[in-house]
């Protein structure tokens, strides 16, 4: 199971899952906030609402339901 | 058919608009003839940078004398217009660049506009996401940028409030006696105003003015990448000759954090899709300037058509043919900057009152020479 790290806290996500199963499970309800403040999270978990993006590895804007877990990794939202 | 109008415009994009708002706050009764959005069409196509330019004494003229209008006004502008005094970097790539640098400094300090030498570290230090190697730049910290269709509505709105009517119409005819419109009325008027931009063409035939296609790509947000806006030093001279189809890299942050790219240029390209050879060639040479690029998203991208004329200069003035016809257009890739002068330049001019910059340059009957023959 890849541990990664989200928002500081550790997460053993399941084997093939993507980034945004991992910043559930690390009990993030709000993965990003849109222009004007709201919280936002994913709407159509495959790629094109744009709704779920987090930063990965220090790259912003990072679609968190296409990307699949890797060991080491850390996210950040900022729900 | 109603009582005339002192004065009816065709067009309400950012200069029909910035006529109205002069024309209005004057006393003059105005009325703004616009089928589509505001700002929906030329001042679409801009990315909103209020910039002094050098490319003639009249261009310096006209877009000093706006700029300052434009600073003026910025503490009434409303927070959707997005003004933001970024100020321009002029890149200069290598030492030619840069003692052109220095050419421009001494011009614009001879004029009052405030502007600073950055040498290689300082450019640097300024704007780390462009790539090493740079000469320096030419720092213009009051230059800025705004949202050009919200500055279009609210010198609409300010021109409503001094009695301005708008009518959701299209204009089919204009003459200097007024505007037939399509829903079949006449709109009658002392002074009529073609302010239709790179449609001019098509209500005053024969004037001097073509469209022009540019490209515009936008990304996603990414705060602080990019500080000011920044321009390759050859923008004019070398990237846009008039004739050809040219790319030059120009980059703009926006209050929202994202990243407008543009420029290119086109003529003889009537169909306003996507030409996905015209986007390569920009974000290539926008790469070249700041390679991180590659690695950041764009959300969207489009196009639009400018009013190019060939001396480079906008038509602001009566028609040679008819002196109640006014003509406010040809501003092409400089409008959202000189739309404030230009409503100034129309309404002294119908009114009579001196103006604080010459008029001929701009005048509609002047001799135009092409730029770049």
């Amino acid at each position: 199971m890849p541990k990664l790290k989200v928002d500081g806290v550790i997460v053993d996500a399941p084997e093939g899952s993507m980034v945004s199963a991992a910043v559930s499970l690390a009990g993030k309800q709000s993965f990003r906030r849109s222009v004007t403040g709201e919280p936002r999270s994913p709407l159509c978990g495959m790629g094109i609402c744009f709704e779920c993006r987090v930063t990965i590895d220090g790259r912003p804007h990072m679609r968190s339901c296409q990307v699949p877990c890797r060991p080491g990794m850390e996210v950040r939202t900022d729900g | 058919m109603g009582k005339p109008y002192d004065v009816a415009i065709a067009g309400g994009g950012i200069v029909g608009a910035a006529c109205a708002d002069e024309c209005a706050a004057a006393g003059l009764s105005v009325a703004v003839v616009e089928p589509g959005p505001m700002g929906g069409g030329a001042t679409a196509a801009g990315m909103g940078h209020l910039v002094v330019m050098d490319d003639s004494p009249a261009q310096i003229a006209l877009t000093n004398y706006s700029r300052t209008l434009w600073m003026n006004l910025a503490s009434a502008l409303p927070p959707d217009v997005e003004y933001v005094a970024a100020g321009t970097v002029w890149v200069a790539a290598d030492d030619e660049e840069m003692s052109e640098v220095h050419r421009k400094r001494a011009l614009y300090e001879s004029i009052g506009v405030r502007a600073e030498v950055l040498d290689a570290r300082q450019l640097a230090e300024a704007e780390p996401h462009l790539r090493p190697g740079l000469a320096g730049a030419l720092l213009v910290p009051d230059d800025a940028v705004i949202y050009p269709p919200c500055g279009a509505r609210f010198l609409l709105e300010r021109a409503q409030a001094h009695g301005a009517t708008l009518l959701r119409v299209a204009a089919k005819e204009l003459r200097g006696e007024g505007i037939k419109l399509s829903d079949g009325s006449f709109l009658s008027a002392g002074i009529t105003i073609n302010a239709t931009g790179a449609w001019a063409r098509d209500l005053t035939p024969g004037i001097e003015v073509r469209k022009r296609k540019g490209h515009l790509v936008i990304t996603d947000r990414y705060p602080g990448w990019v500080r000011h806006q920044l321009v390759e030093l050859g923008y004019l001279k070398s990237a846009h000759s008039i004739s050809t189809d040219s790319v030059a890299f120009n980059v703009q942050p926006r209050k929202t954090g994202q990243l407008l790219i543009g420029s290119s240029r086109q003529y003889g390209a009537d169909h306003s899709s996507i030409d996905t050879h015209m986007i390569h060639r920009m974000l290539a040479r926008a790469r070249e300037y700041l390679p991180g690029l590659a690695d950041l998203s764009a959300v969207r991208c489009w196009t639009g058509f400018r009013a190019a004329t060939p001396d480079k200069l906008p038509l602001i003035g009566p028609s040679p043919h008819d002196a109640r016809l006014y003509l406010a257009t040809g501003h092409e890739g400089l409008g959202i900057t000189t739309s404030l002068a230009t409503g100034k330049l129309v309404a002294d001019q119908i009114l009579y009152r001196p103006s604080a910059i010459p008029v001929e340059p701009y005048l509609p009957g002047r001799k135009q020479e092409d730029a770049h023959a």
